[in-house]
């Protein structure tokens, strides 16, 4: 082993805040935590710039009440709580259908170029499981619009970026009066190799999802679940794991984009779906909890796009697990497109250029992938692994985790979704947790200034031996693309959309078998740019992570939201009021316990009479 | 349906280095990077590629196919005949770090030097209004991805790299465009086009146009009519001479950043 | 030291591109069109003669308008302000400054200039030949900005084609006429207006200056028909270069008398 693969030189930062993820979560905490007055960095895996933020396309649901004036905080608050079965932690769900309207003006004033509606406002467009049209939006483009709105203000502000660096630690000192907390992190430069040290009393986990654990995903390599797995080894525990939200619209043909997300605004914007049969199918899976609120016909569907005040919404706008689940159903039937999907037609409802005006990326994600004209045929969609509700178990109000100084946002915070998240929630939940993280990591700096936390060596000396392990193991070794196409075929396999207790238990085997061929990964190279060494590190924590959804996933003994279990295929009430919260255990794996779910106060629950 | 395609991928860093032929067997309706994925999982672990959405989003995954700047997820194999070999490149404009990957530093550092939108105060009620025809020309500009094929192709600090430190690149050119022709900011950004941002340099060849994977039209609606403003304000008496004489509509009163 | 993409920081690639299709024609084809609209044109201004087919009243628009006492009988239209010229002074001197300023300045013009005759470059990701460069900053191409000028003029002497056009419905007898020169002065002038009216700076001049489009919905309008005609700049320019040659040489050989001008009246 040449000698720069095992030089221990490391670089020291010290920030009162460091953000780790530059996605909306991360870019809006930092914003905040800058403007708190703290010294602040942010740092990424990507450029600046390419998150998964860039891939929502949507918008951004805020009950701002341009479109629909009797759309109001409540409303979204309801919509919320209902599309993620009542599992949502309430205080969440209520600042965020309270903020994100302030949030959404703030982008404005930083550049944002929303669409217009006649008056001149920001325009809000219909999407699944909304009352009202709601989410702020442009084309369907919105999360780059979003993320670059952040990333330029965020460089007006002058906040030091890191990027392409990845964080792979927490660091933990004692305080004074005896409490463990947060005292830095431990990371690698991507394009050099070399460590670096962040001294810091304030962390925020802003690292996004899971995706990536799964097979078939919208999410990009990023998504392998290192703010979860950190957040668990620093000590801090996870809520909700057993919910992941299977995208009802990702591409299925050709295999090369396999899981690429085709947007919900194609059912808001009138598209529908068919079978083999050309049956607009989803009539047929309407649950009684949705009834009273969605259309019983084609016509009242229809009628619904221009007068939503004497009709009810069509179907296709059901929560994403519910049509998920039908779309699932109608391919095990039998009644699925040539390549396994089913049909999501807008070309027969709207006209070519309504359709590219309204949904431009689709239009062009289409003809050049798939050789397919989005405006004269209908589209070939599947289910997609897109997004994990679980996360970091949160204070509602400040983000913070239970280890002092760990602040968690965006999708790397568990509670906010419940059991199922509604479309255009996630850019909205970016924004306003992100600046309360931000602005409560920053706060939180502030006071720990008296006795500021100190990284100990021996953690740094320990850390620079997990990052270099896969240099130094001698003879044969693991090849950790392998690795990861075996989890990502199994967890599709085993703990996809409908799960038994059968193939979950199996699932745990086999993930403690890839656990230990993971600690045999062996690269080859250097350590400049070497996307192998990224992707061994980077394995450990989508093992941990995969670990924590199947165990919280086998013990969820119902079906709900985002977890659909065969064996158990109602949604039992007894399971209402429970959460699911994992922590690792002193042998290095995930610890389950049941913790009742916090009881929304009366006025809130009046709501839903 | 599948069968081997040869690929000649450029491996190496800042000290040299060199193409390097690879045999990769791809399937249908696959693109450049499924080939160069398979190439790392199968043969070269380490090789050093840059992509994040792989679905034309993000613009991560820049390089050179057969010598013309592409994104490597957009480039689909079906361009090109079975037997052709197919040779990748890093971007040519920027230092390479390893393989496939470049500094595109330069970029991030342009980024810095455009000074941030200002806007006029919000309505009484606390929003802004602003017309669907006003914010449509700006929206065209934020569909960049920042892939920087653009600054990649473009000439003037491709062939010249003394030029970086006086040329911001098509793609900022485009960020100037994007908010002088905003309805609510109050800068005039005229003369920092022309002085810091080196528009003049640009000579309308095109190539950032004919590149951009988002087809915007960065010639013709970015940076000749960026470059028409700045002739209002340098070249133009008549404007300047109308400026004076007639008092203007208040919101287009403007103060200049240089 | 090397320079540009072989300066010691980038890939060491070994050849100045890799692009293996035929990235030469177009600046070849481009090139040669030019060169000889070039020559052709300075051949014409310098020849004095076949310039008007006087029983036909056809002008041609290369010598549109003559304004000198050199011009034949009939030819000036808007009098002779100007006296003899000597024979190394073309006779249309003002519509040639005019006119090649405008094509000149034109940004489209400039675009194929820049690639076929400077080769900066020749074609996209083709290293260009020169060892430093700075554009349109720097005089003398930093003149190029008062290409608007240029338009201003352009527009001018289309309106002057126009006329021309008109007195073109005559016949031998001073009635009204028309024949197939007519037709082809009529194609020319649509040509030009749609490359005049095209143009970049006509598109800044009727709205695209503008902040707010819909403080300003006539010039909005305005903007919007320019724009679309822009699309196509490229295009016009080149089938207007093609119809004024045409429409010259047409009347060139209807004036020398190589030809007779079919009459449709």
């Amino acid at each position: 082993m040449a000698e720069a693969e095992t030089s221990t030189e490391y670089e020291t930062h010290t920030y009162d805040v460091v953000v780790v993820g530059a996605g909306g979560a991360g870019l809006r905490a930092a914003i905040a935590a800058h403007d708190a007055g703290a010294r602040t960095a942010i740092v990424c895996k990507s450029l600046l710039g390419k998150a998964h933020t860039v891939m929502a396309e949507g918008g951004i649901a805020a009950a701002m009440g341009n479109v629909w004036s009797d759309d109001g905080w409540p409303v979204h608050f309801r919509d919320t709580m209902r599309g993620g079965k009542m599992l949502n932690h309430w205080r969440m769900a209520q600042l965020h259908a309270q903020e994100a309207p302030d949030r959404v003006l703030e982008l404005e004033t930083w550049g944002a170029l929303f669409d217009r509606t006649d008056d001149g406002l920001i325009s809000q467009r219909d999407f699944g499981g909304h009352r009202f049209a709601r989410l702020a939006h442009v084309g369907d483009r919105t999360g780059l619009e979003m993320i670059r709105t952040l990333q330029q203000r965020a460089v007006a502000l002058g906040i030091d970026v890191f990027m392409e660096c990845t964080v792979t630690e927490l660091f933990k000192d004692v305080a004074d009066d005896g409490t463990p907390r947060i005292s830095g992190a431990f990371g690698y430069w991507r394009e050099t190799g070399k460590f670096l040290v962040f001294e810091a009393p304030s962390i925020v986990l802003a690292t996004g999802g899971i995706g990536k654990s799964f097979e078939v995903t919208s999410n990009s390599w990023e998504y392998t679940g290192d703010g979860h797995a950190m957040a668990l080894r620093a000590g801090a525990s996870l809520v909700n794991m057993e919910f992941v939200q299977f995208h009802p619209t990702g591409m299925v043909w050709p295999p090369s984009v396999r899981g690429i997300l085709v947007t919900e605004s194609v059912r808001g914007d009138g598209g529908v779906l068919r079978n083999s049969e050309g049956k607009r199918f989803m009539f047929d899976y309407i649950p009684e909890y949705f009834k009273s609120e969605t259309a019983d016909s084609e016509e009242e569907g229809d009628r619904w796009y221009t007068d939503k005040a004497n009709n009810r919404r069509p179907p296709e706008l059901l929560p994403r697990d519910e049509v998920a689940r039908a779309i699932n159903s109608e391919i095990k039937a039998g009644r699925g497109s040539p390549h396994g999907g089913i049909f999501l037609d807008i070309a027969s409802r709207r006209d070519a250029e309504y359709i590219k005006r309204r949904l431009p990326s689709m239009y062009h994600q289409f003809k050049e992938l798939a050789d397919v004209d989005i405006t004269a045929e209908p589209m070939e969609i599947g289910p997609t692994c897109h997004y994990v509700m679980g996360g970091v178990e949160v204070e509602p109000d400040s983000g913070a985790s239970i280890v002092d100084g760990l602040f968690a946002a965006g999708e790397v915070a568990g509670g906010m979704h419940g059991a199922n998240r509604l479309g255009g929630n996630s850019l909205s939940d970016l924004l306003v947790f992100g600046r309360r993280a931000g602005e409560s990591a920053a706060e939180y700096a502030t006071k720990a200034e008296q006795g500021r936390p100190h990284v100990q060596p021996e953690l740094i000396t320990s850390a620079e031996q997990d990052a270099l392990a896969p240099f130094r193991i001698e003879g044969g070794g693991e090849n950790a693309y392998t690795l990861q196409k075996h989890l990502q075929e199994q967890m599709q396999k085993l703990v996809g959309i409908i799960r038994t207790d059968e193939e979950l238990a199996e699932a745990q085997q086999m993930l403690r078998e890839l656990e230990d061929r993971a600690t045999r990964l062996k690269v080859s190279g250097g350590r400049v740019y070497n996307p192998g060494w990224h992707l061994a590190l980077d394995l450990n924590n989508m093992l941990l992570v995969s670990e924590c959804i199947a165990l919280a996933a086998r013990e969820r003994t119902e079906s709900r939201g985002g977890h659909t279990r065969e064996d158990f295929a109602a949604t039992d009430e007894s399971w209402g009021d429970v959460n699911l919260i994992l922590t690792l255990g002193d042998d290095g794996h995930a610890v389950l316990k049941r913790q009742p779910l916090p009881q929304m106060p009366e006025d809130l629950r009046d709501l839903f009479d | 349906m599948g069968y081997d395609l040869s690929m000649r991928l450029w491996r190496g860093d800042a000290e040299g280095g060199g193409l390097e032929d690879f045999t990769v067997e791809v399937s249908e309706g696959e693109v450049v990077l499924d080939a160069i994925h398979r190439v790392q999982a199968t043969q070269a672990g380490d090789l050093a590629v840059r992509w994040n959405c792989k679905a034309g989003k993000c613009g991560s995954c820049s390089a050179e196919i057969n010598g013309r700047p592409r994104l490597l997820c957009m480039t689909r194999l079906n361009d090109f005949e079975e037997t052709d070999t197919i040779t990748v490149t890093p971007l040519r404009a920027f230092p390479v770090i390893r393989d496939l990957v470049t500094d595109v530093s330069y970029n991030y550092e342009k980024a810095r030097e455009v000074p941030a939108f200002a806007p006029t105060p919000p309505d009484a009620d606390g929003k802004r209004r602003m017309m669907q025809v006003d914010v449509e020309r700006g929206q065209e500009f934020r569909k960049c991805i920042e892939c920087f094929l653009c600054q990649d192709t473009c000439h003037v600090i491709r062939d010249h790299e003394e030029n970086k430190p006086a040329f911001a690149g098509p793609r900022f050119f485009l960020r100037y465009a994007e908010l002088d022709m905003h309805p609510l900011d109050t800068n005039d950004r005229r003369k920092l086009a022309q002085d810091a941002a080196g528009i003049g340099m640009c000579n309308i060849t095109k190539c950032c146009t004919e590149v951009c994977p988002e087809g915007i039209k960065i010639t013709d609606n970015a940076i000749i009519p960026m470059k028409e403003r700045v002739v209002d304000r340098s070249f133009d008496p008549l404007v300047w001479l109308g400026s004076k004489i007639r008092r203007r509509d208040p919101s287009d009163e403007r103060t200049e950043v240089v | 030291m090397a320079t540009g993409v072989e300066d010691p920081s980038r890939a060491q690639v070994g050849t100045k591109t890799l692009r293996q299709d035929r990235w030469w024609l177009y600046p070849l084809q481009i090139g040669i069109i030019l060169a000889f609209f070039v020559v052709y044109a300075t051949v014409r201004i310098f020849m004095r003669d076949y310039y008007w087919a006087d029983a036909e009243h056809y002008l041609t628009p290369l010598y549109s308008p003559c304004l000198s006492d050199s011009c034949v009988p009939g030819s000036a239209h808007l009098g002779t302000p100007l006296p003899e010229l000597p024979f190394f002074i073309p006779l249309p001197f003002i519509t040639f400054f005019v006119l090649a300023g405008f094509r000149g300045t034109c940004y489209y013009y400039r675009k194929a200039g820049y690639r076929s005759f400077f080769l900066a470059p020749a074609a996209c990701a083709v290293p260009e030949p020169h060892k430093t460069y700075t554009g349109e900053s720097k005089f003398p191409l930093n003149t190029l900005n008062y290409h608007r000028y240029f338009f201003y003029g352009a527009l001018l002497f289309v309106l002057l084609n126009v006329y021309d056009g008109l007195l073109a419905f005559q016949g031998p007898d001073g009635g009204f006429g028309m024949g197939l020169g007519t037709l082809i002065m009529w194609v020319n002038i649509a040509m030009l207006f749609a490359y005049t009216l095209s143009c970049h700076a006509c598109r800044h001049i009727v709205g695209g200056r503008l902040r707010s489009f819909s403080q300003h919905p006539m010039r909005y309008r305005y903007w919007t028909w320019v724009s679309r005609l822009n699309a196509k700049h490229g295009t016009y320019a080149m089938i207007s270069l093609f119809t004024v040659i045409l429409t010259d040489a047409y009347i060139m050989s209807v004036s020398a008398g190589w030809f007779d001008d079919p009459r449709f009246f």
